[in-house]
C-alpha cells in the first residue's frame, strides 16, 4: 500500500506513450517518476486507479498491464465521456499526471487456477481484463483452458486487435469476438460471430462445472452473461463481475460508489456474482 | 461539432471577445471587478473587443465569444450571427443571456400591453422602437448555437474566471446545479424559510452565488436558475402553506428567470 | 472523592481559562440573529443564557427567558461535524513548473479546540464519523490530526425538542461515554461534572472543584430523565426498521414521498453522520497551481450517482430511498453502528417538513 500518509494525495506519474485506439478510446502508458513510489507500487489484475489531470479532477480506471510487458510501466485504456475524460484526450507523450492507487479488489487468480477460465467482456470492458488474461498466459500451466469472447456493436469498434490475436495464439487459448449491431467484418485472426457472446457457449469446449467466469461490460450484460454461463453450468459462486459506480475518493469515504451496503470502491470492484445479483435487480439503487 | 472535439482546437494564446446585448452591463463587471485576475488573464489571452473596458473590434475572428444580455431587436439577431460566425466557442454569461433575463417578463404581454410599455418607456419616437423591436426577450441560445453557459444575476467573478480558466485547460467548464440550500448549509447560514418563516427560491434554484441573500437574511430570488432536480409544485405548496397568495406565489417565479423551463410547474 | 463534581455557574469562566492555558480554542453554542450555533467563546457571559427554542417539522424558533441558566435550548443548529469534517477545504495542492512536472503537497490543517456543551447525540454523531474516518481502512489524516486535538466536554439534556428521537432508537439524552468531561446543568446553580477520560481529570484537577451533592447528583440524573420521557416520536425496534427498509424498496411510499421532497439536500447537510463528499480542482488564473478541495456532497445531488454519462439515482425517489435505507439500515453493515443519532435536524430544517420517524413508520408498518 502507498499510503501510509494521506490516501487523498497523488503520485506524479508521466505519460510514456499516447495511444488512440479509436476516435474517442486511448491509451496512456504511465510510469512513476519517483524511483521509490515505483519500486513500492503492485497492482493486481482488476484493480483501479484514481487518475488526475492537472487543474481538472480525478477519474477511477481500471489498470491494464502494460502492453509490452515492460517493468515499471502501466496502461490505461480510457473512453471519452465527462468533463475529466475529454480533457484526458488532449494528453500527449511527456505529460504528467497524478495517480493514487491501487484500489479495490482483484479478480480472483487463485481461485481459477486448476479451472478452465472464461473472459467475457463487452465494449471497453475488455480493458479491466487484459491484466487477468494475461496472468493466466503468464502462469499457463497453472490454469486450464481459457476463452477470451468480446463483444461490440460492429467490427470497426475493435480495439487490442494486435493483443487478441497473440492470445488466440497462445496454448490452449481461444479468442470469440461477437458484434451485434451488424455482420461482423472477418479478419480471418480468430472466431467471429453475428449477436450476443453467450452464443458462444455450446461451442467453447469447456468444462463448465470446473470453469470461472470474470465478465466486464454493461450491467444488463453482465447479468445476461451470468445467467447464462450459470444455466450451461457454471458454479455461480465461479462467476465474477466488475462495477462501476461514482468515485471521488476510491477509499470509502465519499460515499458516491454505494449499492446498497456496497462501497464499490473498496468492496469491489470485483464482486462474485451472487454477492451482488439482489443488488443489481432493483432499479435506482 | 461533438462533444468531444469541443476545445481541441484552441488556440495556445486564444483571442477573446466580449460581447453586450440587452443587459445591464452587471456580468461583465465580474471582470473588471477582480481586477488582478482580469490582468493575469491578459498574459494567457488577446482580449480582441470588450467596449467596457476599452478594446474594440467587434467582428473579429476569436476563439471565445463571451455574451452578456438577451436578443431584443432585429438588429441583435444580425450582430449574433455575425459574432458566432467569427466565433469558434460561444460562452454565454448570466441569466439574460441564458434565459432572457428580467426583460423577459415583457413575453407575459400582449400586442396591446408591449405597446403601452413601449410608449411608456419610450415616449419620443415610438415608432422607432416598435420597427426594431421583437415581440419577445430571448437567451442567446433561441437564436444562435451556444457552447457554454455561467448563470447568474449577475454571475461572480470566481465563476467567470475559473470558467476562463477551465476552457484554457482544454476542459467544459463545471456548472452549478445543486441547490442555494446546500451552501447555506455549507456556510453555516440558518435557513430563513425554516426560521424566519422568508418565502425562499433557494431550494429549486441552482448554487454559484454562496447563498447571498440568505446571508443577509432574505430568501432567495432565484437568479441563478433551476437547479437540477428542482421540485416547483412542491415549493409553490410550501408557500401557499406560509400563506401566500397565488399572485404572490407567481410573482415569485416570474422575475429574474421567468423563461426557465426548470422554473415551471403547478 | 465523589464520582460527581459541581462547577458553580460562576465557575465556567475558570474551566474556560484552564482550557485557554492549555492551548485550546473553545467553542460553544451561542446565540446569534435568532439560531442558536457553535462559535467561538471568550468567555461565560457569552453562553446562550436565558434562551429556549422550539422545535417542529420545518419550524425553529429561539425566545428569550428570564431563566438562569445556559443550556435551557434543546441542541444547536449544527453538529460537531463541521469542527471535524469541514464543510469545505482544501485536501491538497499541486504546483505545476514551466516544463510541467507536477510537486503534490497534501495540506493537513487541524487546531486545539474544546467543544463546550456538545449534546449526547452529537457525541454519537462524532462516533460514528470516527469509524468513517478514522477506524476505516483508509484514514483521513486531517480528521485523525483534529479528534486527536480535540476536547469534547459534553452537556447531557435537560429538555428535548419535539423533533428530537434519540429514545425511539434506544438511546438516551445522556451522555455515556466519548467525552473529556461530561455536565449536566442544575437550574440557577451550576453543573454536575464527571469525568470521561484522563484529559478531563487533569483539567478538572486544576479546578479543585467540590464534589457535588447526593442530591445535586440525584436532581441532574432525573433532569435527564425527564428529557428522555419529554420524547413523543417512535419507532419500531432498529433491527426491524433495518430489515424492513431493505425489504421494500419498492413501497408506494417512496413515490409519495417524491412527489414533497425538494431534493434541496438539506437533511443530508445538517445531519451529522453524513459524509458524502465530493472533491474537486480550484485552479489559480495563471494555471500554475492547484488547489483540490473536498466539500460535502449529498445523494440529492446531481454527481453523487452520475457514472460513465448515466444517473443511477436520477427520480427522487430514488434520491430519498438512498438517503433513508442508507442512514437506517444499509449503515449497520457499512460500520457495525446505526447512522443517526436521533437529533430531529433533518426534520427541523426540512423545508417541506418532511419528517424521517413518519416516514419510516409509514414504510415499516
Amino acid at each position: 500500500m502507498l499510503y501510509t500518509n494521506d490516501a487523498y494525495t497523488p503520485f506524479e506519474v508521466e505519460v510514456v506513450e499516447f495511444i488512440q485506439e479509436h476516435h474517442d478510446i486511448f491509451t496512456i502508458r504511465l510510469k512513476f517518476t519517483d524511483p521509490a513510489i515505483d519500486s513500492k507500487y503492485f497492482f493486481r489484475p482488476g484493480q483501479f486507479n484514481m487518475i488526475y489531470l492537472y487543474g481538472v479532477g480525478e477519474v477511477a480506471i481500471s489498470i491494464v498491464n502494460d502492453r509490452n510487458h515492460q517493468p515499471g510501466r502501466f496502461e490505461h485504456t480510457i473512453q471519452v465521456v465527462g468533463r475529466i475524460t475529454k480533457g484526458m484526450a488532449k494528453l500527449k507523450a511527456g505529460d504528467k499526471v497524478g495517480i493514487r492507487g491501487p484500489f479495490g479488489t482483484a479478480w480472483p487468480m487463485e481461485e481459477a487456477k486448476g479451472k478452465d477460465v472464461i473472459i467475457v467482456t463487452g465494449g471497453l470492458g475488455n480493458a479491466p481484463l487484459v491484466a487477468a488474461t494475461e496472468e493466466v498466459l503468464k502462469n499457463r500451466k497453472q490454469y486450464g483452458k481459457l476463452r477470451v469472447l468480446h463483444g461490440i456493436r460492429t467490427s470497426d469498434l475493435l480495439i487490442y486487435e494486435d493483443m487478441y490475436t497473440r492470445w488466440n495464439n497462445s496454448p490452449e487459448t481461444k479468442v470469440y469476438m461477437a458484434t451485434s449491431n451488424a455482420e461482423p467484418v472477418d479478419n480471418g485472426k480468430w472466431t467471429w460471430g453475428k449477436g450476443f457472446v453467450t452464443n458462444f457457449i455450446p461451442e467453447l469446449g469447456v468444462d463448465y462445472a470446473n470453469s470461472i467466469v470474470m465478465c466486464v461490460g454493461p450491467e444488463p450484460m453482465m447479468i445476461g452473461v451470468a445467467k447464462s454461463f450459470i444455466a450451461a453450468g457454471v458454479k455461480p459462486e465461479n462467476v465474477y463481475i466488475s462495477l462501476e459506480r461514482s468515485m471521488k475518493c476510491a477509499i470509502g469515504h465519499c460515499g458516491h460508489c454505494q449499492l446498497g451496503a456496497q462501497f464499490v470502491c473498496k468492496d469491489g470492484a470485483v464482486y462474485p456474482y451472487p454477492a451482488c445479483e439482489e443488488l443489481l435487480k432493483v432499479k435506482g439503487l | 461539432m461533438s462533444a468531444h472535439d469541443k476545445l481541441l482546437g484552441l488556440a495556445a494564446r486564444p483571442k477573446v471577445a466580449v460581447h453586450k446585448f440587452s443587459s445591464c452591463d452587471g456580468c461583465q463587471l465580474a471582470f473588471i471587478n477582480d481586477a488582478v485576475s482580469l490582468l493575469e488573464l491578459s498574459t494567457l489571452v488577446d482580449i480582441v473587443h470588450f467596449a467596457e473596458a476599452g478594446p474594440l473590434d467587434e467582428f473579429a475572428e476569436v476563439d471565445l465569444a463571451i455574451i452578456e444580455g438577451s436578443v431584443n431587436t432585429k438588429h441583435d439577431i444580425h450582430r449574433l450571427e455575425m459574432i458566432r460566425e467569427k466565433a469558434k466557442y460561444v460562452l454565454c454569461i448570466g441569466a439574460c443571456a441564458i434565459t432572457g433575463g428580467i426583460q423577459a417578463l415583457r413575453n407575459y404581454q400582449d400586442e396591446k400591453g408591449l405597446l403601452s410599455w413601449q410608449e411608456g418607456v419610450y415616449p419620443q419616437r415610438t415608432d422607432v422602437i416598435i420597427a426594431e423591436d421583437l415581440p419577445t426577450a430571448k437567451p442567446i441560445s433561441a437564436y444562435v448555437p451556444v457552447d457554454f453557459e455561467i448563470p447568474g444575476c449577475p454571475i461572480t467573478s470566481i465563476q467567470l474566471v475559473s470558467a476562463v480558466r477551465a476552457i484554457l485547460f482544454g476542459v467544459e467548464p463545471e456548472k452549478n446545479v445543486d441547490s442555494v440550500c446546500v451552501s447555506c448549509k455549507h456556510a453555516g447560514i440558518t435557513c430563513v424559510m425554516v426560521a424566519k418563516g422568508e418565502p425562499c427560491l433557494g431550494p429549486v434554484t441552482a448554487n454559484g452565488c454562496e447563498a447571498l441573500c440568505p446571508s443577509l437574511g432574505r430568501g432567495c430570488y432565484g437568479c441563478f436558475g433551476a437547479s437540477k432536480y428542482a421540485n416547483i409544485k412542491a415549493l409553490k405548496q410550501q408557500f401557499r402553506d406560509m400563506g401566500l397568495t397565488e399572485q404572490q406565489i407567481t410573482h415569485k417565479f416570474q422575475f429574474i428567470n421567468s423563461q426557465d423551463a426548470g422554473l415551471q410547474g403547478e | 472523592m465523589s464520582h460527581y463534581y459541581f462547577l458553580p455557574h460562576q465557575r465556567i469562566d475558570d474551566m474556560l481559562s484552564a482550557l485557554k492555558s492549555d492551548g485550546y480554542k473553545c467553542v460553544a453554542p451561542r446565540y446569534h440573529d435568532g439560531s442558536i450555533g457553535y462559535d467561538d467563546l471568550n468567555k461565560s457571559s457569552e453562553l446562550p443564557w436565558g434562551y429556549h427554542d422550539a422545535q417542529a417539522p420545518g419550524h425553529y424558533e429561539v425566545t428569550k427567558t428570564e431563566h438562569k441558566h445556559a443550556f435551557g435550548f434543546t441542541l444547536p443548529t449544527t453538529s460537531v461535524k463541521p469542527m471535524l469534517f469541514k464543510a469545505k477545504e482544501n485536501v491538497w495542492k499541486v504546483a505545476r513548473n514551466d516544463e510541467g512536472k507536477l510537486a503534490f503537497e497534501p495540506i493537513v490543517e487541524f487546531e486545539k479546540i474544546a467543544v463546550f456543551g456538545v449534546r449526547p447525540c452529537d457525541l454519537r454523531g462524532i462516533e460514528i464519523q470516527d469509524r468513517v474516518f478514522m477506524e476505516n481502512s483508509y484514514n483521513d489524516v486531517r480528521y485523525v490530526k483534529r479528534r486527536e486535538n480535540q476536547f469534547l466536554i459534553a452537556m447531557n439534556c435537560t429538555k428535548s425538542h419535539s423533533n428530537c428521537f434519540c429514545t425511539a432508537l434506544g438511546d438516551s439524552p445522556f451522555a455515556d461515554k466519548g467525552f473529556d468531561l461530561a455536565m449536566t446543568e442544575l437550574n440557577d446553580e451550576g453543573f454536575v461534572v464527571e469525568v470521561g477520560s484522563e484529559k478531563g481529570r487533569v483539567l478538572l484537577d486544576t479546578l479543585n472543584l467540590a464534589a457535588a451533592s447526593g442530591g445535586q447528583a440525584q436532581a441532574a440524573l432525573s433532569r435527564i430523565e425527564a428529557a428522555a420521557e419529554a420524547q413523543t416520536k417512535t419507532l419500531p425496534p432498529i433491527k426491524e426498521v433495518e430489515a424492513k427498509l431493505m425489504a421494500n424498496l419498492e413501497h408506494p411510499q417512496w413515490d409519495d414521498i417524491a412527489s414533497r421532497c425538494l431534493s434541496c439536500g438539506s437533511c443530508t447537510q445538517v445531519c451529522p453522520t453524513c459524509f458524502c463528499h465530493t472533491e474537486r480542482d480550484e485552479p489559480n488564473v495563471l494555471g500554475t497551481e492547484t488547489n483540490h478541495t473536498r466539500e460535502w456532497d449529498s445523494c440529492f445531488s446531481i454527481d453523487h450517482s452520475y457514472t460513465h454519462g448515466d444517473t443511477y439515482r436520477e427520480d427522487t425517489k430514488y434520491r430519498y430511498r438512498q438517503w433513508l435505507t442508507h442512514k437506517f439500515s444499509t449503515w449497520r453493515d457499512q460500520f457495525r453502528t446505526k447512522g443517526c443519532v436521533g437529533c430531529g435536524r433533518c426534520v427541523t430544517w426540512c423545508p417541506v417538513k418532511i419528517d424521517v420517524v413518519d416516514e419510516i413508520n409509514a414504510i415499516c408498518k
